[in-house]
């Protein structure tokens, strides 16, 4: 056991795994000698060598694309694109093709390659390094996302990732990268993908977040002292737990997504839809949720206006508890 | 060395088998023996002949859209009879030929143009990726397999082809251009057919030739006559060659033509002259080497008639077993989406089953 924060457990996990699998390669830029501009990736090009931990030109569907080819070729490639807002350019490589392959080719040839990327606000960060982008690989057939909010979720997620036989996308909150620091097992161990975790078992209210969210919103119990709230970190946004979250709001009869990206065809949609197919007749008040405005995210000056905080999510379960069933 | 040689800055154009099937270059004439050479020739003829009746079922409505290869049949058999069947093929979408060339079989490439994945579910023995609609892709597909056959310490090579219209897109630079940084053991076949459906060549990009796009990324890039087997294969028998010394990606530019449309939904009267293809249909690949067999005693008319009967018989049959199996099942369109099927796929499939059950009643 050590204690580590995100980033640590993200770069422990990465040299563990290039330790103990000869097939997996870590690419991207800026990640062999620099160490990736947060330096998730730092000295593990020192350690594993060039060949499987290296540079490459700024090209991201090059980086997507190639990355395709080499699990093809019989690696689990973990390609990096240094903030999700420079993923377009490799989108197109994600949606017309890691995301097909298996099904395409009727299951000859299948690609288990991780896409890893930086996302998400509350850094004062330049134009395009605040998105979140989660819809964007969630709508897609064939794609995984999984989102870690703590060091250890961070480090079982990430293996579980590399070892997946289908592509995965590993959207990092790098504003909680050195957020804070917790116990992670030096030994190897996986959480499975498509499974939540219950943070905290509540009986008034079901609250859903994932990475800086999940945070968040605990900060949010904490100034709210006794809501008896049940929070769930999603951990896989695609696919999602869905028994989970019905399962809670069974016993709740309230829900509250809680997430950065936009509003208007979120994930809180998706989710809330389901609720409403499954349990429609458990909830006693209206579903809800808190994210940010359908906006470009602002600037440094602006963005504390679109970023979800303590104090909103506070508020908001306060009135949903307030509502008469 | 032959890519030093030919300089696509000086417009030289590597040619061995001339237009009027005679050896122009005979450095370059390969050592094939008298039944190679007829395989070659049964090989391209099947091709065409598998082309042509593709369109016709496609007339028929017995077969969906096809993206014809006639004229292209020598720039994609060339290059694959360089290569051993352990080296790779990332085709782009009209590489038919090339994948016949490298080993697969005619049942399963038609049973994707009829519209079945299980088309592009290559047999274990074939190592080509299936065929690659979206333009430009496949470079980077290419680029990571090469650099992964590499890292695995096998000294096998992978080949791509692309369009003339393809190298304007921007995967064209980031794949040629990355391959070339890693040394990957890569071979680039642009097909130049002239067209890309109705964009003539000159007016994708200002280059004076393809190849010298090359330049750029610091690696050889030559121009072959595409109509040329000889040469196509000599190209890339010294691509391969390089490749498998470590010394990284190759570029060749096929001169070429695509006789046909650039799909059965496409009509290239709107756009070029028939005096211009007229002009390549002299050009015919399958025309120059039947001369080039015909001189060297071992082709007639007779041999042509019976040849072209069989390949017609062969092609037949392959399409009726096509027709035969040619039936999606429900199941499949969801279970190879994951390696396992989410719990809300299997929800969606069930709910697929009992609407088709209820339907049938």
């Amino acid at each position: 056991m050590a204690l580590m924060n995100l980033l640590e457990a993200i770069n422990h996990t990465l040299d563990q795994q290039l330790t103990l699998n000869d097939d997996v390669v870590l690419f991207g830029e800026d990640v062999g000698l620099a160490g990736g501009v947060f330096r998730t990736t730092a000295d593990l090009q020192k350690k594993h060598g060039e060949k499987r931990v290296f540079d490459t030109p700024i090209s991201e569907a090059a980086i997507i694309g190639s990355a395709i080819g080499m699990a093809v070729g019989g690696l689990r490639p973990v390609a990096e694109i240094q903030f999700s807002g420079f993923l377009f350019p490799g989108y197109n490589e994600l949606v017309t093709h890691a995301a097909r392959m298996r099904n395409r080719s009727r299951g000859r040839w299948f690609l288990p390659m991780v896409v890893r990327m930086p996302y998400g606000g509350g850094v004062r960060a330049l134009e395009h390094h605040s998105e979140s982008l989660e819809t964007l690989i969630a709508h897609i057939p064939g794609l995984k996302l999984v989102i870690p909010s703590t060091p250890y979720d961070a480090k079982g997620l990430l293996t579980a990732a590399i070892k997946d036989n289908d592509p995965v996308v590993f959207m990092e909150p790098k504003r909680i990268y050195r957020a804070f620091r917790q116990e992670v097992p030096e030994e190897e161990y996986e959480i499975p993908l498509g499974k939540a975790r219950i943070v905290r078992p509540g009986s008034r209210i079901t609250v859903v977040a994932w990475g800086a969210m999940v945070r968040e919103t605990e900060n949010a119990l904490k100034l709210l002292g006794d809501a008896d709230a049940e929070l769930i970190d999603l951990r896989t946004i695609a696919p999602f737990d869905k028994e989970t979250i019905i399962d809670s709001v069974k016993k709740t009869g309230r829900i509250l997504i809680v997430h950065e990206a936009v509003k208007s065809f979120g994930p809180a949609a998706e989710i809330i839809a389901s609720v409403n197919e499954e349990v429609f007749y458990h909830l006693e008040v209206p579903p809800a949720r808190l994210t940010g405005f359908d906006i470009t995210v602002p600037l440094a000056r602006g963005e504390h206006y679109h970023m979800v905080d303590p104090k909103r999510i506070a508020r908001e379960i306060k009135r949903m508890l307030s509502l008469k069933a | 060395m032959l890519f030093k040689k030919y300089d696509p800055l000086k417009k030289k154009v590597f040619r061995v088998l001339g237009q009027e099937g005679k050896i122009v270059n005979k450095d370059y004439e390969p050592a094939w023996s008298d039944e190679e050479l007829l395989a070659i020739y049964r090989q391209m003829a099947l091709g065409r002949i598998a082309d042509i009746k593709a369109i016709q079922f496609q007339r028929q409505g017995r077969m969906l859209t096809f993206v014809p290869n006639q004229g292209q049949e020598a720039a994609q058999i060339g290059p694959m009879l360089a290569l051993k069947k352990t080296d790779w093929l990332v085709p782009g979408f009209r590489e038919f030929n090339a994948l016949l060339a490298h080993g697969l079989d005619l049942e399963t490439a038609y049973l994707y143009w009829y519209g079945n994945e299980m088309g592009s579910k290559y047999p274990e023995n074939v190592r080509a990726l299936p065929v690659n609609i979206i333009i430009g892709t496949q470079i980077n597909h290419a680029v990571g397999l090469a650099y992964a056959r590499r890292l695995k310490n096998t000294d096998e090579v992978v080949i791509t082809f692309i369009g003339d219209g393809g190298t304007s897109h921007g995967e064209f630079h980031e794949g040629m251009n990355f391959g070339a940084v890693l040394d990957a053991p890569l071979i680039a076949v642009i097909q130049n057919n002239q067209w890309a459906i109705s964009t003539p060549r000159a007016k994708a990009t200002k280059s004076e030739t393809l190849a010298q796009k090359a330049i750029a990324y610091g690696i050889p890039g030559i121009q072959v006559d595409g109509n040329d087997l000889f040469a196509m294969h000599a190209a890339t028998k010294e691509a391969a060659e390089r490749a498998r010394r470590g010394e990284g990606p190759t570029l060749i530019e096929a001169l070429t033509y695509r006789l046909g449309a650039h799909t059965t939904s496409d009509n290239p009267d709107l756009y070029r002259s028939e005096e211009e293809t007229a002009e390549w249909l002299e050009r015919d690949p399958l025309k120059r080497f039947r001369i080039y067999l015909t001189e060297k005693g071992l082709w007639d008319d007779d041999r042509e008639e019976k040849l072209q009967a069989e390949l017609n018989d062969q092609v037949l049959e392959a399409f009726k077993k096509v027709e035969a199996r040619g039936a999606v099942a429900p199941e499949d369109i969801f279970r190879y989406t994951y390696e396992k099927m989410t719990p809300e796929l299997e929800k969606q499939l069930r709910s697929l089953r009992e609407y088709l059950a209820r339907e049938a009643q």
